[in-house]
């Protein structure tokens, strides 16, 4: 049986641990070192490490860095610090009332204790919770390059339909970053040559032929911010979450929605999709059916039906397009009845 | 003279469960314990080719690495038999690591013993086990063709087929007939706490910390197992964190602890993990049914067929006796069942809550419904109408059965005649709410062998209780207090039930929900045996104010001995002993249970449940639940509620949640509490919980009937027939999830 | 390793720097209270308060503990001999232990919660209870008892 490391000696795993105290040596710290690894919240780093997923380490931790504030920039926008808990973030009144699908798709997801526990960094680079990823019998791109994918016919339920390969189709796990792709947040990297920024669709990338690829960051990149521009309509949003179970449990979809109508016309609309694809999904074909167009059950379901044109069901994952197109409709009929009746 | 028993008292190990000092078998301190991990199969069929061990052994504080090279050979595996036998009870008659054969995944091919748990996973990644894999049958699906008619079933208790009448004839003359295939998911126990064992040999001496529903059926099989004098095996289990059937049967992780701890001459801790806990306790088997119903146009049923198909493991005939209870509800005069098994690469199932009646009683509750729906009768009204009167079998009287009192009382908490009854009629804005309802039964299992208790009074007063048996969280130690109180006639605060340990009085594991009535039948002897030498004591002694009376006049309450009725006329218990220059009393109790009662004694139950569905997305929520049981007499109403309780959610979860996917690979595909839904306080609905007393003389002494599965029994069925209230769907599958709704 | 455990600076030697907190709490110093049920964060059974948050101490790294206060249920009574605390009698009283598996860890998660919210309501107890895996009760009488330790009756 092989599970994971190879030609390991036999001494423990080596993995160990230090603390910093700032950004700079944090950096200095990972950078110069290929086996280092910034430990944050811990809640999959740790996880990771005790399922032999990830490789020996040296886990730096990072969670004393003065970056988790949750600040209000003067021209509107939120910057979260990177080491925001993600339960500091769901109660902020800064982000509650300005951005209640992401307070909202905060609190929908994991448990009250994990919350404490995990940072939005590290939210934003969480691991996919396929099976198949985390067991080290099965094959996995993503975790073996080259391996195959044991999901393609395996046990598929929970897995994605938009944005897969012939090489991976693990569902991207996080909520939050569905919320922050419709609010079109920027991720604030920086690294040994300075400070780089991507707009969140650029951050997640999909499998194609490289799943083990799921982000842009190099060897020591860390993510210290999360930037979310103003968006006054936003807070008329929701976070709409279905799921077997009534909580703590990965969506099998999710809509992230904010939706301005004006003479019972779609004036502006942001729209992201979990559960059901690679990476966050912002439903753009959706939004472009939708812009200009009566807020009426015909062009919602139109614009769904649009959006999942292109999904690719699996064995067990069918369900999930219809469910993903109902979803769609009934996010937009609730924020629509909402705004009539404020 | 009852005090104690019935109220509803606080659990005595619950100050000891919330501040954490309570001692699982996992959490024994033991000098110089070390870890070992086990290390499973991870193809479902085939042989070992080659293991190499050598980098595992070299590994950081490394004792040992045992494999079926080099596994040191104990004694043989005896057969399996419930362990409600009161004997050895493996979970299945294959012990691992004997050869390179494998037969399921996740089957233990080695156990690496380190100094500490980390270095002893961190040597498992390290072994090299190479496989040559074979063809194998993991599902209903795959092995449909090959199924065969089981001769027996259920560790070799009951028969593969089972007929009454003529059920062809039967269905001929029936004015109505529904014929239906079910389909169910594998199902795992998944209590909070892995199955653990802790051993340590002193010389030829075993004592083992062993999470385990029957600490003597630890002992029993490990006896065996590893050739060692059942006299020199100790058995210890002061706390249990839940089983649900999985700590039912004896597994081979007990054995590889003791065999492991006697290889390396340390304490060996040998926990598995939540992973593991899918492979190697035995599940719920997937399985279909296919029930055919016929009735006259009265509703009255004329045919009861019911066949089932389910795969067991290579070296059992084993199926849970899912067509048990429906065979026996309902009064009909043509019955037949039938179990096809397949021989599958899985492990041998095993008990799960509720076993079988949960899967059966699901069909044939549901199948009552479309039956009703077709003859334009009330759910209710078609139960009624085939009410059992005396058992269906052979027409002899039940043991006791307040089912109708159940319907009545249930049906008035629901509202059930004021519903509007026609389907989708409910309504909450846009979500569809809808009733059902569905009969409960199980039967009460009686043990093997003679149960035990010894009963020691100080001369003080105050008592000490004792029988092996373990509480795996039913609140059994709490109930036997109140028994031996009541028994003895002293007040429970002086009273210690102390168990879970096989060097007390032998009783047999605590399943089947047999648990409480057989326990208290051996406290209720032994208590009221000690009680009977007490008082014939006091009246032999002239020293004693009641020298000379007649026993039957005496009673004892709160220690005294009197007179019925010259209550001044009496003394302590104390001062007769301590006149008699006494430390203590002491009596040994021994309850021979009566022969089988499976047939005609049964926990009794009407459920009810209300469903919330929304349509568009396919979520159903259960709002409320209903149950109102005849469980005979109740011991301790707090713990029995609880347990009753917590058998209903079980049953939602069975509905709507569990199911255990099998991977085309040959292994379960959802291995974790992640992956593996079970409900969390979210879901849970609002539930109430009533029972109606009866009065059973033929069960044991105390009238007990058993409370721990008949929760579970009608609970996914009256959710089912809830749905169909409320969109007109019927669902045949468990768990019924977004994808039936949509 | 020092940390301080329950209110007592404590020293754990020989620790393995990809131990858990809660390995190091069962295995090194001797406190079994925190169960350990699934080792990834899915049940809650290793709940424990680190500076003040409740967290899973499966997924704490054993570093991360260092010089910090930890409390486990242990430590949520006077101590080890000592009477239960007001949220452990509440579980006492409404009968919201069986097993007493996930216990400790919900023990440490209502106390965490009343702390917050001395008096949630019923959505609020649900869901900051979600994390805490309950096979036997059904999570009515844990309910109850939460609802004992808010009034301040238990």
């Amino acid at each position: 049986m092989e599970r994971g490391e190879k030609g390991t000696t036999q001494n423990m795993r080596s993995i160990s641990y230090s603390r910093v105290a700032d950004v700079a040596t944090a950096i200095a710290t990972v950078t110069a070192d290929p086996d280092a690894a910034y430990l944050a919240g811990g809640t999959t780093k740790v996880d990771m490490l005790r399922i032999y997923a990830e490789p020996s380490q040296r886990l730096v931790d990072i969670n004393d860095l003065p970056i988790n504030h949750i600040e209000l920039q003067p021209d509107g926008a939120v910057r979260l610090g990177a080491l925001a808990r993600m339960n500091d973030v769901a109660m902020s009144p800064i982000v509650a009332q300005r951005y209640p699908l992401l307070a909202e798709a905060l609190v929908l997801g994991a448990s009250a204790q994990l919350r404490n526990m995990a940072s939005m960094g590290g939210n934003m680079l969480q691991r996919t919770r396929c099976s198949y990823f985390r067991d080290h019998e099965a094959a996995c791109n993503k975790r073996v390059p080259g391996s195959g994918c044991s999901a393609l016919t395996g046990v598929n339920r929970g897995h994605a339909v938009l944005g897969t390969s012939e090489h991976c189709i693990a569902a991207h796990p996080s909520d939050a970053a569905v919320a922050l792709s419709a609010l079109d947040a920027v991720i604030h990297v920086q690294n040994r040559d300075g400070h780089h920024a991507y707009a969140i669709d650029d951050f997640f990338l999909a499998p194609e032929d490289t799943p083990e690829r799921e982000h842009p960051l190099q060897h020591g990149d860390l993510i210290t911010a999360i930037e979310i521009p103003p968006l006054p309509m936003a807070r008329d949003s929701l976070y709409l979450k279905v799921r077997d179970r009534e909580s703590y449990e990965f969506a099998l979809v999710s809509v992230a929605l904010a939706l301005r109508v004006e003479g019972g016309a779609v004036a502006e609309v942001r729209m992201a999709l979990g559960g059901v694809a690679t990476k966050p999904w912002r439903a753009r074909r959706a939004e472009h059916a939708l812009l200009g167009r009566p807020a009426t059950h015909e062009h919602f379901l139109h614009a769904a039906r649009e959006e999942t044109a292109d999904a690719v069901p699996r064995s067990m994952n069918g369900f999930k397009i219809e469910l993903a197109r109902r979803t769609m409709v009934r996010a937009l009929e609730t924020v629509t009845a909402r705004g009539g009746t404020p | 003279m009852t005090t104690a028993i019935g109220r509803p008292i606080d659990r005595v190990d619950g100050p000891a469960k919330v501040t954490g000092a309570g001692r699982y078998s996992a959490d024994v301190p033991l000098p110089g314990l070390v870890h070992a991990v086990v290390v499973g199969s991870r193809i479902p069929a085939g042989r070992i080719i080659s293991i190499d061990t050598r980098a595992a052994e070299q590994a950081n504080g490394v004792l040992a690495v045992l494999t079926h090279l080099n596994l040191p050979k104990g004694g043989s595996v005896p057969p399996l038999v419930p362990s409600l036998a009161g004997a050895a009870a493996t979970g299945q008659t294959f012990f691992p690591m004997q050869d390179e054969v494998i037969h399921y995944a996740g089957q233990h091919v080695a156990v690496v013993v380190a100094e500490t748990l980390e270095q002893a996973e961190h040597a498992a990644t390290l072994l090299r086990i190479d496989y040559a894999a074979a063809p194998f049958v993991t599902t209903v699906e795959q092995g449909r063709e090959q199924a065969y008619e089981a001769r027996r079933i259920f560790g070799g208790f009951l028969p593969g087929r089972v007929e009454r009448g003529d059920v062809d004839a039967g269905l001929a003359e029936a004015a109505v007939t529904v014929d239906l295939g079910y389909r169910y998911a594998a199902n795992h126990h998944n209590p909070i706490e892995c199955s653990a064992t802790t051993a340590v040999w002193q010389g030829d001496r075993l004592t083992v910390y062993d999470a385990t529903q029957g600490p003597n059926a630890t002992l029993h099989t490990l006896a065996e197992l590893l050739n060692v004098m059942p006299s020199h095996i100790r058995v210890v289990t002061d706390f249990v964190g839940g089983s649900f059937g999985c700590k039912a049967m004896i597994w081979d992780h007990p054995a590889l602890a003791a065999l492991a701890a006697r290889h390396v001459g340390r304490p060996v801790r040998l926990a598995l993990s939540r992973e593991q806990m899918f492979s190697s306790v035995g599940h719920r088997e997937q399985q279909e049914q296919q029930l055919t119903l016929g009735a006259d146009a009265q509703g009255r049923l004329t045919a009861v067929r019911h066949h089932k198909l389910s795969p067991t493991s290579h070296f059992d005939d084993w199926a849970e006796p899912s067509l048990g209870v429906a065979s026996q509800l309902y009064a009909c005069p043509n019955y037949q069942g039938v179990y096809r098994l397949i021989r599958a690469n899985t492990m041998t199932p095993t008990f799960t809550r509720c076993p079988g009646e949960a899967s059966g009683m699901f069909a044939l509750e549901t199948a009552l419904d479309e039956l009703a729906e077709r003859l334009g009768l009330d759910p209710l009204e078609i139960r009624l109408r085939n009410y059992a009167e005396t058992t269906p079998g052979d027409g002899t009287p039940w043991s006791s059965k307040k089912l109708r009192e159940c319907y009545r009382r249930g049906a008035e908490l629901a509202g059930w005649d004021r519903r509007d009854p026609r389907v989708g009629a409910l309504r909450d804005g846009d979500t569809l709410l809808g009733w059902g309802m569905a009969t409960s039964a199980y039967p009460c299992y009686q043990p093997g062998n003679p149960q035990r208790a010894r009963a020691r009074l100080y001369a003080d007063g105050s008592a000490v209780v004792q029988a092996s048996i373990s509480d795996i969280g039913t609140g059994s130690a709490t109930a036997m207090t109140q028994v031996a109180a009541d028994g003895l006639g002293v007040q429970l605060e002086r009273v210690r039930f102390q168990y879970g340990d096989s060097d007390l009085p032998n009783t047999a594991a605590a399943v089947g929900s047999a648990g409480a009535g057989m326990v208290s039948a051996a406290v209720h002897v032994a208590t009221t045996a000690l009680r009977d030498q007490l008082i014939a004591q006091a009246l032999a002694d002239p020293g004693s104010p009641l020298h000379g009376a007649d026993p039957r006049q005496v009673t004892v309450a709160e220690g005294r001995m009197a007179l019925r009725e010259r209550p001044d006329v009496g003394e302590t218990y104390a001062a007769l002993l301590q006149r008699a220059f006494m430390a203590d009393a002491e009596a040994v109790g021994t309850w021979n249970p009566p022969p089988d009662t499976s047939g005609g004694s049964m926990t009794f139950g009407a459920q009810f449940a209300q469903v919330a569905v929304d349509p568009d997305l396919g979520l159903v929520r259960v709002r409320r639940l209903i149950g109102v049981f005849d469980a005979g007499r109740i011991l301790n109403r707090k713990t029995a509620h609880s347990q009753l309780m917590g058998g209903m959610i079980w049953g939602m979860s069975h509905a709507l949640l569990e199911g255990t996917r099998m991977g085309p690979d040959g292994r379960w595909a959802n291995a974790s509490l992640g992956e593996y839904l079970v409900p969390v306080n979210a879901d849970a609905p609002e539930v109430v919980v009533e029972t109606v007393e009866s009065t059973d003389t033929v069960v044991n002494p105390l009238g007990v009937k058993g409370v721990g599965e008949v929760g579970m029994v009608g609970t996914a069925a009256a959710i089912a027939n809830a749905i169909h209230h409320a969109t007109g769907k019927r669902l045949h599958r468990l768990p019924i999830t977004i994808e039936d709704l949509l | 390793m020092t940390c301080t455990v329950n209110g007592v600076p404590r020293t754990a030697d020989d620790v393995w720097e990809g131990e858990s907190l809660l390995y190091v709490l069962r295995e090194r110093l001797g406190l079994p209270g925190s169960k350990n049920a699934c080792e990834q964060g899915e049940c809650g059974s290793c709940t424990v308060y680190l500076d003040g948050t409740a967290v899973c101490s499966c997924l704490v790294a054993a570093g991360q503990a260092v010089g910090r206060e930890v409390v486990t249920v242990e430590g949520l009574s006077g101590g080890p001999d000592a009477e239960p605390g007001p949220v452990q009698r509440a579980f006492l009283a409404a009968g919201a232990v069986q097993c007493g598996f996930c216990t400790p860890g919900l023990i440490v998660a209502v106390d965490d919660l009343l702390s917050r919210n001395p008096h949630p309501t019923d959505p609020q107890i649900r869901e900051a209870l979600a994390g805490n895996l309950c096979r036997c009760t059904g999570y009515e009488k844990i309910m109850e008892a939460v609802r004992l330790a808010a009034g301040g009756q238990a």
